[in-house]
């Protein structure tokens, strides 16, 4: 395997390491027990999704109210899935195993190679220093966030819109995600005031409708 | 119920992911499903942040989370690591709540 490779998932997965210690000190806040917060992080293993269920049980929201924006959010991974089929191994069990950590970090390093091996090679290296950096920084962030009293003295409930924001800023490269961006804003803040955590979130997803127009009006 | 919720998630997180590798085989998908499926991210997190934003749970209120997200925008637009954009969301809101 390339040096390049390895020190690049390296890199990568101490940095979603330092992320999964933010997850794990929000989970706790937001009232979800250590053992809950790190089987998130071990089986959902998707930052985005995990970050929105904790973020609305958090605001007040019910756990089915949290769970609904965090399916959406994990939409995008199986379009990741069927991109990467060519580059997986053909043994059933590795695809079994690997399926687990395809999301937005793995595929990009996938996608950044110049051949199909290197692009597996960056895949598995990345899947595993993300999975484990991830769960290690959960764990550390769940003992951190045990001994942590009021949430908002400490600002924590202003870390999920810091964390959204960080999640969102590198989407946004995307032909059309400005709009779809503006477009879910818009629609989210003006639903706070007349509907139940949670609904505005969901309903923000028709702004695809108008990034996607976007999209298609820049390619002609 | 969150731990219906929970291992609802973890399920659906799986096979999402897998649907591709152990299901579709070598079939690909459109340009314009793909693009939209990768797409479906951007509005939600927007939403995320002005909810997590302006939101009580019941209203629109502008309190510490406002000026805390000016802080975190920046730092992002100049690339700051993750860590530091979330630390100095939290900083600025802990802050402006013990002097106010």
């Amino acid at each position: 395997m390339r040096s390049g490779i390895v020190s690049g998932a390296a890199g990568i997965g101490i940095g979603v390491g330092l992320y999964g210690v933010s997850f794990g000190v929000l989970a706790v806040a937001a009232g979800l027990s250590p053992l809950q917060a790190c089987v998130m992080s071990m089986f959902i293993f998707t930052g985005a999704s995990q970050f929105a269920f904790v973020g609305v049980l958090a605001a007040g929201g019910g756990a089915l109210a949290a769970a609904a924006p965090a399916v959406l959010l994990a939409l995008r991974n199986a379009a990741y899935g069927i991109s990467l089929v060519p580059i997986l191994p053909k043994r059933l069990r590795d695809r079994v195993l690997l399926s687990h950590v395809i999301i937005d970090e793995t595929t990009a390093m996938a996608r950044a190679q110049d051949d199909p091996a290197a692009a597996r090679h960056a895949f598995i290296a990345t899947g595993v220093s993300v999975w484990l950096f991830w769960n290690a920084g959960t764990l550390v962030g769940v003992l951190i966030g045990g001994g942590i009293g009021d949430p908002r003295t400490y600002g924590l409930d202003a870390m999920f819109p810091a964390a959204f924001l960080a999640l969102l800023v590198p989407q946004l490269r995307r032909a059309g995600a400005p709009v779809a961006g503006i477009a879910g804003a818009i629609v989210a803040g003006s639903l706070i005031a007349f509907t139940p955590t949670g609904v505005p979130i969901i309903a923000a997803i028709v702004g695809v409708v108008p990034g996607v127009l976007w999209a298609r009006g820049v390619r002609r | 119920m969150t731990w219906a919720a929970i291992i609802g998630l973890c399920l659906v997180s799986y096979t999402l992911k897998a649907i591709g590798p152990l299901v579709a085989g070598g079939r690909e998908l459109g340009p314009g499903v793909r693009r939209t499926l990768e797409l479906v991210a951007v509005p939600l997190l927007a939403a995320l942040i002005v909810v997590q934003t302006f939101s009580n749970g019941r209203q629109l209120v502008l309190d510490a989370r406002v000026p805390a997200l000016a802080v975190a925008a920046v730092l992002a637009w100049r690339r700051a690591p993750f860590l530091v954009i979330v630390l100095a969301g939290a900083g600025t809101a802990a802050v402006l709540r013990a002097v106010s």
